[in-house]
């Protein structure tokens, strides 16, 4: 997502035809002439345009939600506008502090670890040179990324569950005390992370090994004639040259940081509350309130800090990424 | 030791250290494979385990015996995936060749258009109660396909490829007096297969491992697609009562869940084997910055 540059030409000066009579008839005869002569353009255009009104635009207006009591009845525009009090009763609860921590801290712990694992897979794939190997490994750390995390879910089940997990069982076998995986938060940090490599990996390690091929081989013959080691041919050569496609992967991994996946977090911890104090994220956090609770104002608030702080930090990591290298900048 | 048998060490070493990593990659797959073939008892006496204990098929037999449950969750799952990956592509294709086009007057209004979906949104409840009380989509297949018809990202991969198409096609076919509608089917959709293609794929994936819409829009069961019925299945309630109640006798829930996650997972394996290097292909082709 991080190669598209954007073009913002907006100049929507249209063909002056005809006599102008009034500056508005004017213009509403240039858009005439215009739709009339690229008809087949508009019409093309319509289906998707539609699609995303539909879907996006129009909720966009109920982000004033946060700042009602909802009720289905008079709906958004008719229902009591209450202030800050959903927000206030957001942060007193200390809600709010757990989601965004929860949120924020597992992101930073999902990015550092995604980055540093498949860097280091990529450089080491990259030293294979029988090329059969290379695409076998490939395609098996790949293969995660097809898997729905409904299925995800069932892997942690089978191995992590109490009575007759996988875990459990090899503990057991070695004399181990067995533990209660879903009744220990802390245990759920790396655990989670871990998860997120293990889907992660391969996507990423393709993204860097297309990199490091696209390398010049003279570098390396260079480095080789002054005697480094492969060692320092990597960290000299690979990862420098690497670096920009990095930190534009993480700037923009960072502009999401407010958003946790759903689907993961949600499959993966079955929503079990002795683990929500670790694994309690915003958008678990919303989709329970709305679904199960029923709660639309709390969903609607933590929602509407999403969407702001989401924004913000886009623009900031947009920014920031522009400042490095113009091409790859989101807009 | 010498230069060369210094790096075969190293070689070795490198293919054996992620080797074990695949390998560890593999196990829940295994796992899950194993327990598919072992009884119900066994699993809840021994657990899981990496060799089946006790070879049963008695789950399949289950599922199979009645094999209403996965036809449904599946049809559900096809139709959704079919009608979905058909329309996005054609309308998002569409919406991206408008794009493309250098000389059409709204191109920068309507990149921003769709661009801004992508930094800003109302959240989840606007959007439910838009799709439930406004749009009454509610238990409906359109539920689940109509959001992710248009993927932006996906319209700016489209846009940037078709804008590296030599335009001297354009003109001379313009000059033969073909329309636009003609120059995107005859011209701009066999030149950009790679691409669409590879959107396709994605498109595919999206649809085909979707839960999200399901979730919130779906509960009736004719209508539950494959992910959500999982979801449900891996519930210890919903198995003794509602699978107990469709099939009218006792489910050796534990095995029947994972031969579930098997017929789940095989197909996803079969088509990864097939289309894992449009993938790799894709992946390095959005990476590829274009205008």
């Amino acid at each position: 997502m991080s190669m598209l540059s954007i073009q913002k030409k907006t100049d929507v000066q249209l063909p002056v035809t005809g006599q102008p009579t009034s500056g508005f008839g004017r213009v509403f005869k240039s858009i005439a002439t215009e739709v009339r002569k690229n008809w087949l353009l508009y019409l093309m255009a319509l289906p998707a345009v539609t699609v995303v009104f539909l879907i996006s635009y129009m909720p966009m207006p109920g982000i004033i939600l946060a700042f009602k009591n909802y009720k289905p009845g008079p709906g958004i525009w008719g229902s009591a506008w209450t202030g800050l009090k959903n927000f206030q009763f957001l942060f007193d609860s200390g809600i709010a502090w757990q989601i965004i921590r929860n949120t924020v801290f597992l992101n930073f712990l999902f990015i550092v670890a995604a980055q540093v694992c498949s860097l280091t897979m990529a450089a080491l794939i990259n030293e294979i040179y029988h090329k059969y190997v290379a695409k076998v490994f490939q395609s098996i750390l790949f293969f995660p990324h097809f898997v729905s995390w409904v299925l995800v879910g069932y892997f942690t089940y089978a191995f992590l569950n109490a009575d007759n997990g996988f875990v459990n069982s090899v503990l057991v076998q070695l004399k181990l005390a067995p533990v209660n995986w879903y009744a220990e938060p802390t245990y759920w940090i790396p655990i989670l992370v871990f998860l997120s490599v293990w889907k992660g990996l391969g996507y990423f390690t393709i993204i860097y090994l297309a990199g490091m091929l696209g390398i010049n081989p003279e570098y390396f013959e260079a480095a080789r004639i002054d005697g480094a080691t492969k060692l320092q041919e990597i960290w000299y050569i690979n990862l420098p040259l690497i670096r920009p496609l990095v930190i534009i992967n993480v700037l923009l991994a960072i502009g999401r940081i407010f958003y946790a996946n759903f689907d993961f977090i949600w499959n993966v911890t079955r929503d079990t509350g002795m683990l929500l104090s670790t694994t309690n994220v915003i958008d678990t956090f919303i989709y329970r309130s709305l679904a199960a609770i029923g709660n639309f104002n709390l969903a609607a608030a933590a929602g509407f800090f999403q969407a702001v702080a989401g924004f913000i930090l886009v623009l900031l990591a947009n920014w920031a990424v522009r400042k490095i290298d113009k091409d790859q900048a989101l807009f | 030791m010498g230069y060369k048998a210094k790096t075969r060490f190293w070689h070795a070493l490198i293919i054996i250290f992620i080797g074990i990593i695949c390998a560890i990659f593999v196990i829940p797959v295994i796992l899950i494979f194993s327990a598919s073939f072992t009884s119900s008892k066994a699993l809840a006496d021994v657990g899981y385990r990496l060799i089946p204990p006790q070879f049963s098929t008695e789950a399949y037999d289950f599922l199979l015996h009645d094999p209403t449950i996965i036809t449904q969750a599946y049809g559900v799952s096809i139709i959704v995936t079919v009608v979905g990956v058909t329309v996005g592509v054609l309308i998002m294709a569409m919406l991206a060749y408008v794009l493309s086009r250098k000389d059409f007057k709204l191109r920068g209004i309507l990149t921003f258009y769709i661009f801004f979906t992508m930094l800003f949104s109302g959240g989840l409840v606007p959007y439910y109660i838009n799709m439930v009380r406004t749009l009454h989509l509610k238990n409906t297949l359109t539920a689940m396909i109509l959001p992710g018809l248009v993927v932006p990202f996906f319209v700016l991969l489209l846009r940037t490829y078709f804008s590296s198409l030599p335009k001297d096609l354009f003109d001379s076919a313009k000059i033969d007096g073909a329309n636009d509608f003609t120059i995107f089917f005859q011209i701009v959709i066999p030149l950009s297969m790679p691409a669409i293609l590879t959107v396709g794929l994605f498109l595919m994936l999206n649809y085909w491992n979707d839960i999200f819409q399901a979730l919130l829009f779906i509960d009736v069961n004719k209508l539950t697609p494959l992910q959500l019925t999982l979801y449900n299945m891996i519930n210890d309630s919903f198995m003794d009562t509602q699978m107990n109640l469709i099939v009218g006798h006792p489910v050796p829930a534990l095995s029947v869940r994972m031969a579930m996650a098997v017929l789940a997972l095989g197909p996803v394996i079969l088509a990864f084997l097939f289309v894992q290097r449009y993938f790799v292909r894709g992946i390095t082709l959005g990476s590829i910055k274009g205008d």
